[in-house]
């Protein structure tokens, strides 16, 4: 089984004028072909710092630290400042013309909230035709025109709406027109930061069927970034849990739901509604992350943790195997 | 709200603007101390001769009936006579006004276009060197007084290199173009005289160099603001994450959305433009309106003066209705 995606040693800084804020810190993933990774943790813990930089498209002033990134590529793709051989390929190493190659095309990104993600001066249509266009300069207007009309009916847009301006369309029906533009030139890789975040709950409910539906026609890897764990049961296979820019648990949705093994994803949780059961009292971790700019020594999870030792207060916890077969950082595992 | 309701209600709204502005003309250069017809005449005169004066203009008359007679002539294009000649002022100003308008458009253009230039580039390279000196540079335009950079420039390209000539319109030794427009530019080209067209070139630089520069500042702080601003707008990056190219994401989706303001500012800084073209053209002893009001003023020449003054506000105000149907248009959320 080949690696869709696999991330060495990532870390991902934003200097500021407090101080330098370590929001990926030195993170190791791999991601197998056709699976989808939930990507979860409270606002602020550095999920969209890491969907980003796989893009290479970190927001100003952060920046790439240190570091592998590696894709995996069936077919060489030509680009006018160096072709892109097949097989695995570290992006960090590549030139931004060769990323812009990629993205869209190789990796697509949909982003959080729809209402701003659309240029508001072009058309539904401009939008479909300016990116198939960017990547295939041979594709005549009108064709570009007809993939994008045929991608929008697929979900449930009327074709004749691409005349229309964003500001016509509803906040689903934008993230539609994002998804169907992130799908029209058949990526590899999806990213979605939060997707339905923004949604209402019908809406959402809607969007990720859709989303799990073309995955499965379009052999999709996808990785879905949320702070809701609920969204992750139905659609995730793997789920990566991360606190301050580390990842502490990395499990299969169906273990992770089962037996949390870091006292963090266990209590994350705690604090998801459960549908069965909705007398069940809520459980919210008390205290807040600590602040990225002044980290603290050990485990960043001790303040919180109700298991805290001594260890935890000095020395930063090693990923490790856990018990069910996935990744764990807490002091409490190994050892002995 | 459709495009022709909101032109209607644009125009509608002209009409009280304008007439207040008449009336603040005409009672301003009424309650400034004096009597404009003795103050008209250095010294002692002719009571004979000043009765006869205050007849053929008017003054005569009780304040009300002038007030009247001064708002029913400007709606009939009569802007009064002067008191020098007893020549209406709209032949003078009819006669001056072409070469206004070549200097102020030619600087408006000079002045966007390096603002914009400018913008986008200390926009995309936010907070670096060149982005401070760019800065720096804007703030310079503003506070250097506008004879004072004319003077430099007539020293350094006129009188030292020698190149270009320090003031006037046109040279003395040729006869300019035949008077279609009045635009020396323009006619040349209609008549088809490339020499005319470089002399008329070659005079208009200068002047054109000074207005404009003088007017960028606020287009180079604007643009960078609403640059800054749109390139961090989720569709900027989302394009980025499509690969679109840089030229059209910081064009066709930064520049684009950040242009709107600029629209505006352009509308609201022509009466910048005027007060800077009175400015210039005195500096440049260019045949305009700006050295005809500055010399009526010179000769205390109340009657000359209002019009001018009105036939400016009225300009001003036509050229922002201008601006803001153009905004209108181009917008596609008012645009329906
Ligand atoms: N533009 C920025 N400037 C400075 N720091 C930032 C910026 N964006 C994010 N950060 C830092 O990175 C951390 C992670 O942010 P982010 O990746 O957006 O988290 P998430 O997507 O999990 O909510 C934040 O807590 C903040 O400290
Ligand atoms: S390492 Fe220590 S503080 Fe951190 S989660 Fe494990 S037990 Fe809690
Ligand atoms: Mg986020």
């Amino acid at each position: 089984m080949t690696n869709a995606l696999r991330i060495q040693d990532l870390t991902v800084e934003y200097k500021t004028r407090r101080g330098v804020a370590r929001a990926v810190d030195r993170v190791q993933l791999s991601l197998e072909e056709n699976r989808t990774l939930g990507l979860a943790g409270e606002s602020g813990c550095g999920k969209s710092t890491l969907g980003r930089a796989i893009m290479r498209l970190v927001p100003h002033p952060g920046q790439v630290a240190g570091g592998n990134i590696y894709i995996n590529i069936d077919d060489d793709i030509p680009c006018k400042k160096g072709d892109i051989p097949k097989g695995e390929v570290d992006i960090t190493g590549l030139n931004e013309e060769q990323m812009r190659v990629l993205r869209g095309k190789e990796i697509a990104y949909i982003f959080q909230d729809p209402m701003t993600s659309l240029n508001p001066m072009l058309t539904i249509g401009n939008h479909f035709i300016q990116m198939i266009q960017a990547h295939n300069p041979e594709i005549e207007k009108e064709e570009a025109l007809d993939r994008g009309k045929e991608v929008l009916e697929g979900l449930g847009i009327l074709p004749e709406r691409v005349t229309d301006y964003p500001h016509q369309f509803s906040g689903g029906m934008r993230q539609r027109v994002m998804i169907g533009l992130g799908m029209v030139l058949r990526p590899r890789l999806l990213i979605s930061d939060e997707p339905t975040t923004s949604l209402d709950v019908i809406v959402e409910a809607q969007i990720l069927e859709q989303m799990a539906e073309l995955k499965k026609t379009f052999n999709l890897t996808m990785i879905l970034i949320t702070h809701n764990l609920g969204v992750l049961a139905q659609t995730a296979d793997d789920i990566a849990i991360m606190y301050c820019g580390r990842i502490v648990e990395l499990a299969s949705t169906e273990n992770l739901f089962e037996a949390p093994q870091h006292p963090y994803a266990q209590a994350l949780l705690l604090s998801v509604p459960d549908v069965t059961k909705p007398n069940k009292k809520l459980v919210w971790i008390p205290g807040a992350p600590p602040d990225l700019v002044d980290p603290i020594p050990g485990c960043m999870f001790n303040p919180r943790c109700p298991m805290a030792m001594d260890i935890c207060k000095t020395q930063v916890p090693p990923l490790i195997e856990s018990e069910t077969g996935g990744l764990v950082a807490c002091h409490l595992y190994g050892g002995k | 709200m459709t495009l022709r309701s909101y032109v209607t209600s644009r125009v509608l709204l002209m009409i009280p603007m304008v007439m207040l502005l008449l009336t603040l003309v005409f009672v301003i250069l009424r309650v400034i101390p004096g009597d404009p017809a003795l103050l008209h005449f250095e010294k002692g005169v002719d009571p004979v001769v000043l009765a006869e004066f205050r007849h053929r203009l008017g003054l005569d008359k009780p304040i009300l009936e002038q007030y009247f007679d001064y708002l029913v002539g400007i709606l009939r294009g009569d802007f009064g006579i002067s008191m020098q000649d007893y020549a209406p002022i709209s032949t003078h100003l009819i006669g001056r006004f072409p070469a206004t308008l070549e200097l102020s458009i030619y600087s408006m253009i000079f002045a966007v276009l390096l603002g914009l230039a400018l913008g986008v580039k200390a926009s995309k390279n936010y907070d670096t060197v060149t982005d401070h000196s760019i800065r720096l540079f804007s703030i310079v335009t503003y506070a250097i007084p506008v004879f004072f950079l004319g003077m430099v420039l007539q020293f350094f390209f006129s009188i030292w290199l020698g190149w270009l000539p320090t003031g006037r319109r046109f040279d003395a030794h040729w006869m300019p173009p035949p008077t279609v427009t009045g635009m020396y530019t323009i006619d040349s080209i209609l008549a088809g005289d490339l020499f005319l067209l470089v002399i008329s070139v070659r005079y208009l630089i200068l002047p054109t160099i000074t207005l404009g520069t003088i007017l960028c500042g606020i287009f180079i702080r604007l643009t960078r603001t609403n640059m800054l601003e749109t390139l961090r707008m989720d569709f900027v990056t989302a394009a980025k994450a499509r690969g679109l190219s840089d030229g059209t994401v910081t064009y066709g989706y930064a520049l684009r959305n950040a242009f709107l303001p600029i629209l505006t500012m352009i509308g609201i800084q022509f009466a910048a433009l005027l007060a800077g073209a009175i400015l210039t053209e005195t500096t440049f002893s260019w045949p305009g309106l700006g050295t005809y009001l500055v010399d009526r003023i010179g000769h205390r020449d109340y009657t000359a003066i209002q019009g001018t003054v009105v036939f400016f506000g009225i300009l001003v105000s036509m050229l922002t209705l201008f601006v803001d149907i153009l905004y209108a248009y181009l917008d596609p959320r008012i645009r329906l």
